[in-house]
């Protein structure tokens, strides 16, 4: 609360500038993966703020990564011919943003008169109808999904940088323009009118702010980080597929969000780095057993799950602010035993 | 004419199922105020173990008392083990989710991705009364067990000191306490109740169009949630209305415009309701609580 917004986008550039030149110690993969964890930061960092300001828990926001996707195509096409090709994934992107929100306003005008866990049923339900949307319009592409055109490195650059770090710059710098986005929206006056309606509905309805409206608006930011993300994800895959986008993922989001601590945008950090990392570390670890193809086939994606469950029960049980929280508490701590300085407050 | 007699009758009878899960839904909410987004996913396990029993017996009677008890025998673990930790409606759904992943994945590991076939107890082919096909003798066992269960639950509730009890210890726990109900007891007792009665439910669906896989869950749920949200959550009468009316509509939907819209119907029907009347179609006025 106590950023100003100028220290939030010198913190933005730099995060933006050190990031990048780190994808040069990284290797095509590895620069793959980070390209990945950016597009998973962009709907997790969204969905904590939705979780940790408003109190709204969405199970959906697999779906409005999907739409971001869907709309990340639509831009492709509609920019073909009309725009450059270099301003085509910018346009892509734009569109994404726009149509997750678009999604996200009608699900949260639906979402702000409910409670809890009636949320939480209604998003769920979004997301396995997913499918269902998918198959019954045929200008989605039905289970194949839809694909863009490749896109190389710029001329400019190719003789410098490889595909996959050309990506992660992209994904990193989308990222960055969300992260910066979120936290001056939570930094400012909405920021604090998100805590009230989430503390008391009445008493914030009392001080003259509308709650429905202050909810509305929350759920339309998150679900543009979402598509944010979900664009991203289309351009670093070159397509969207349905399958990618079901219950498994909206789940692996939450694991997110309460893994870095609610609320937290750089615990969101945390939270993406681990959900896309994780199951590439055990399929690593299986794949090193040497077991029988079936056997293999049965882990593959069920061990992260059981691993990812088991961690998303324990935070909740034992440390509710998640892994920065245990952190900063743990920084506090060894602060407090060293002379004290006075801090300022950290929400 | 015909199609439409048949696609009601076996409507009906799917509704009696999802009336039956809703309920399971229902009995927790009345008793912990949380809605157990784990329910599904705990009843599919119990039927893996009652399906694996009836592989290895050859009775589906010896699988069903499996499936009740493993089925109670969760619902107990899970309450006990996780659900205690619950301090408010957002962290009781993140650990029902929790569960959900580990349940998922652990029959995903035990029993491996594909879908298992079922064994019915009697005939599944429809009987033909008059020229139109109608229900079979498995869904008019199912359509018993269903109405049974209802009514042993209602009798519970409504006439038994337990039963008493049980509604005391939710609906004031403090109160409840003092004047000398075992309050985690009874709210223990509601979970393995609705445990078992949703193991059964989902076993009874398995035969019919659910199939079991370790995600066969996720829609059953959707639905159940649906139909507990028409019915309005503390109703069991909403949940058995409730899950008549989603069972005819996803029955005809599906039998008119595909499976495949079978989820946007339920969708598009939730929707609707929460949107008109977020209690539930059969919820009584409730005083705002701040």
């Amino acid at each position: 609360m106590n950023q100003n917004p100028r220290r939030i986008v010198l913190l933005t550039v730099g995060g933006l500038v050190v990031a990048l030149a780190g994808t040069f110690l990284l290797d095509p993969y590895r620069n793959y993966l980070l390209a990945l964890v950016a597009a998973h930061l962009c709907a997790i960092a969204g969905l904590s703020l939705l979780i940790g300001r408003t109190g709204q828990l969405s199970l959906g926001h697999a779906a409005l990564m999907a739409a971001g996707g869907y709309g990340y195509v639509a831009g492709v096409k509609l920019g073909d011919g009309a725009v450059p090709d270099g301003l085509q994934p910018v346009l892509g992107l734009i569109v994404a943003v726009v149509t997750a929100s678009v999604v996200g306003l009608l699900l949260g005008l639906a979402g702000a008169r409910l409670h809890g866990p009636y949320l939480a049923g209604l998003t769920l339900a979004v997301v396995l109808a997913l499918p269902a949307l998918t198959s019954q319009i045929p200008a989605l592409g039905g289970d194949q999904g839809l694909m863009v055109p490749f896109r190389s490195v710029p001329q400019a650059l190719s003789s410098l940088i490889a595909l996959e770090q050309w990506q992660a710059w992209i994904a990193l710098t989308v990222v960055a323009v969300v992260l910066g986005v979120l936290a001056t929206v939570d930094a400012g006056a909405s920021g604090i009118r998100m805590r009230a309606v989430r503390d008391d509905e009445v008493a914030a309805a009392l001080a003259g702010i509308r709650p429905g409206r202050i909810k509305v608006q929350a759920f339309v930011l998150s679900a543009a980080a979402a598509g944010a993300g979900g664009g991203v994800l289309c351009f670093v895959d070159s397509g969207v597929r349905p399958g990618g986008y079901g219950v498994t993922l909206s789940l692996l989001l939450v694991v997110g969000v309460v893994v870095g601590g609610t609320g937290r945008l750089a615990g969101a950090a945390i939270g993406a780095a681990l959900v896309v990392l994780l199951p590439w570390l055990i399929g690593l670890g299986t794949s090193g057993l040497d077991l029988p193809a079936e056997a293999a086939q049965r882990l593959d994606g069920n061990l992260a799950v059981l691993v990812f469950g088991l961690l998303l029960i324990g935070l909740t049980v034992a440390a509710p602010t998640g892994a920065l929280g245990l952190l900063t508490r743990a920084g506090a701590s060894r602060k407090r035993s060293a002379p004290s300085i006075p801090t300022t407050s950290k929400d | 004419m015909d199609r439409f007699v048949f696609l009601l009758a076996t409507g009906i009878a799917d509704g009696v199922v999802f009336a039956l899960f809703a309920l399971s839904l229902v009995l927790i909410w009345r008793s912990t105020r949380i809605i157990n987004f784990a329910a599904a996913a705990m009843a599919v396990t119990a039927c893996y173990l009652a399906l694996a029993v009836t592989d290895l017996t050859g009775s589906y009677w010896a699988g069903l008392i499996i499936a009740v008890l493993v089925g109670g025998t969760l619902g107990w673990a899970v309450e006990r083990g996780v659900m205690r930790a619950a301090r408010d409606p957002l962290s009781g759904v993140i650990l029902a989710i929790g569960t959900v992943m580990v349940l998922q994945a652990l029959t995903g590991i035990l029993a491996g991705p594909q879908s298992r076939p079922a064994p019915v107890p009697f005939g599944d082919r429809p009987v033909i009364v008059g020229g139109v096909p109608t229900l079979s003798p498995y869904d008019l066992f199912v359509i018993a067990v269903a109405v049974t269960l209802t009514a042993g639950l209602h009798t519970l509730f409504a006439r038994t000191s337990l039963g008493l009890q049980m509604r005391a210890a939710a609906f004031a726990p403090e109160m409840s306490r003092l004047l000398g109900v075992p309050v985690a007891r009874m709210r223990t007792l509601g979970w393995i109740l609705a445990a078992a009665v949703g193991a059964l439910a989902v076993l009874l669906a398995v035969p019919g169009e659910l199939g079991l896989d370790p995600h066969a869950g996720d829609p059953l749920f959707v639905s159940a949630f649906a139909v507990a949200v028409i019915g309005g959550l503390d109703s069991a009468e909403g949940a058995v209305i409730g899950g008549l009316l989603v069972g005819v509509l996803v029955s005809l939907v599906t039998g008119y415009l595909g499976a495949a819209v079978a989820p946007l119907g339920v969708l598009a029907l939730l929707a609707l309701v929460l949107l008109v009347r977020p209690a539930g179609l059969f919820a009584g006025v409730e005083a705002r609580r701040v």
